[in-house]
């Protein structure tokens, strides 16, 4: 009865289908008429993060494609012969199907998409895949469907994959602020307003949202070098892409602390999983 | 929620705080020990204390102990130069049903845990540096859980202990023996693919 719930590209095709109808972001969740069963629903997600529950389950927490971000019981899972197996790590996309319950959903078969397993075999990365994930959980409302955050964080963690780079979480934090309607002011200062071709930035202010010059700032804000100015608005501009190459320096260093600070500024709390970043 | 007598709700709320019983188990087991024979109920009860009076932490590896070691450690025969990292004491008990081990043990009292900001020094991995300086252990092998956790602090484990030179090896992830090949999920599959060994 277990986790194979199609052969491969049949199934892929099967769950496309599903993904290309539009309108259903917007209806409410309903049973899957195809399934046959009331409450029973398909969607895909990516776990978020898993507590233990009772003896052998856990309760994922999933950000699911269509309908946002849902609590689901996976049940036997901590046993050594789960029909789950490894599949529901955090950072696993999953191709699920669930149960709906009241509060909890319960889960009833799942397959991968991208395990991203190798996010879960380099301690760098896991240490810089999971704030992604913590961020995520808090921006999310329970059962508010999200598809563009959903997008962004699978195509975050496939790029944390395969790019290894640093620079990847802080991107993400900028676009996923940015989609919060958050984006910071770079190209002029945030206060007085003089473009930054006049007069160069000196500090940035995450009240302000944006980069202030050396009179504005008065040894306020976060003092920012040139270089990583450059980088933040090279990034935000569409230029992560190269940036992803670039060595590490003490510029990059510096946006990753300041998009952490963006973020939790944000969400007026701190991220337990970036002290270990 | 209404609540009973006084000492009746004190007992149903200390089970409550135990780890997995929520409200409803909580009074369930409350009320199992009010029905039970008093002797029963004393047995329990003086077990608790005893174990609170008698078990400590062994001062080497964190395992539970009845003195200053475990029985692991205070044990001669046990070849002192291998060591095998572990969670939880209850995963010596795991380990020591395969007897397949005859090494020494250390407990690390957790896992790193990114999500919850648990990071190293929260765990016992100071002592553990400590140890393998002192006790001329030359190799370590790590049995953390073979979850998100568990790996995080065997890759933390590895990064910190290779470059000293010791052997560290992780216990094999892969397929539970007796299953059929066709029902493992793709990660075990994978990783019992990239852990294969020579025959
Ligand atoms: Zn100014
Ligand atoms: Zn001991």
């Amino acid at each position: 009865m277990c986790g194979v719930l199609l052969a491969a590209p049949e199934r892929r095709k099967r769950f496309e289908v599903r993904r290309s109808g539009a309108s259903r972001v917007d209806r409410p969740i309903q049973p899957v008429g195809a399934i046959g069963m009331p409450g029973l629903y398909r969607d895909q997600g990516v776990v978020l993060r898993t507590v233990k529950l009772g003896e052998a389950d856990r309760i994922l927490t999933i950000l699911t494609q269509n309908h946002g971000k849902i609590r689901a019981v996976a049940k036997g899972v901590r046993k050594t012969h789960s029909k789950f197996g490894a599949r529901l790590e955090p950072t696993s996309n999953v191709a699920l199907q669930l149960y709906l319950g009241r509060d909890l959903d319960v889960l009833t078969q799942c397959e991968t998409i991208e395990s991203n397993r190798a996010l879960r075999e380099g301690y760098g990365l896991l240490t810089h895949a999971i704030p992604m994930l913590e961020a995520v959980d808090h921006l999310t409302q329970d059962r508010e469907p999200v598809p563009a955050i959903y997008r962004m964080l699978t195509g975050a963690l496939r790029t944390l994959a395969n790019r290894r780079s640093a620079l990847v979480t802080p991107a993400f934090f900028w676009k996923l602020l940015a989609l919060e309607g958050y984006e910071p002011r770079i190209n002029a200062c945030a206060r007085c307003e003089t473009p930054a071709a006049e007069l160069p930035l000196f500090s940035f202010d995450l009240q302000e949202g944006g980069g202030l010059c050396r009179g504005c700032a008065m040894g306020g804000g976060r003092q920012l070098s040139v270089e990583a100015f450059d980088l933040l608005s090279r990034i935000l501009s569409g230029g992560l892409n190269d940036a992803l190459d670039e060595a590490p320096s003490p510029a990059s260093h510096d946006v990753e602390k300041l998009a952490l600070a963006a973020m939790e500024h944000h969400l007026e709390r701190r991220l337990k999983s970036a002290s270990l970043i | 929620m209404a609540s009973y007598e006084g000492s009746v709700q004190r007992l149903i709320d200390e089970f409550g705080r135990l780890p997995g019983i929520g409200p409803k188990s909580a009074q369930r087991i409350a009320f199992h020990l009010l029905k039970l024979p008093k002797e029963d109920a004393h047995r329990l009860a003086d077990v608790i204390v005893e174990v609170k009076a008698k078990v400590v932490w062994c001062k080497r590896c964190f395992n539970i102990a009845e003195s200053d070691l475990c029985s692991y450690c205070a044990d001669e025969r046990r070849e002192a130069h291998l060591v095998c990292v572990v969670e939880e004491p209850k995963d010596i008990v795991a380990i020591e049903r395969t007897a397949e081990y005859r090494g020494k043990y250390h407990v690390l009292q957790g896992a790193i845990s990114p999500i919850e900001g648990i990071g190293p020094e929260q765990l016992r991995v100071r002592e553990l540096i400590t140890r393998i300086s002192g006790e001329g252990i030359t190799e370590v092998i790590i049995a953390t859980n073979p979850n998100i956790e568990g790996e995080a602090t065997a890759m933390y484990l590895a990064n910190l202990l290779k470059p000293a030179g010791l052997v560290v090896s992780r216990i094999a992830s892969g397929l539970p023996v007796g299953g059929d090949l066709e029902y493992a999920d793709e990660v075990t599959l994978g990783r019992a693919m990239s852990g294969r060994r020579e025959l």
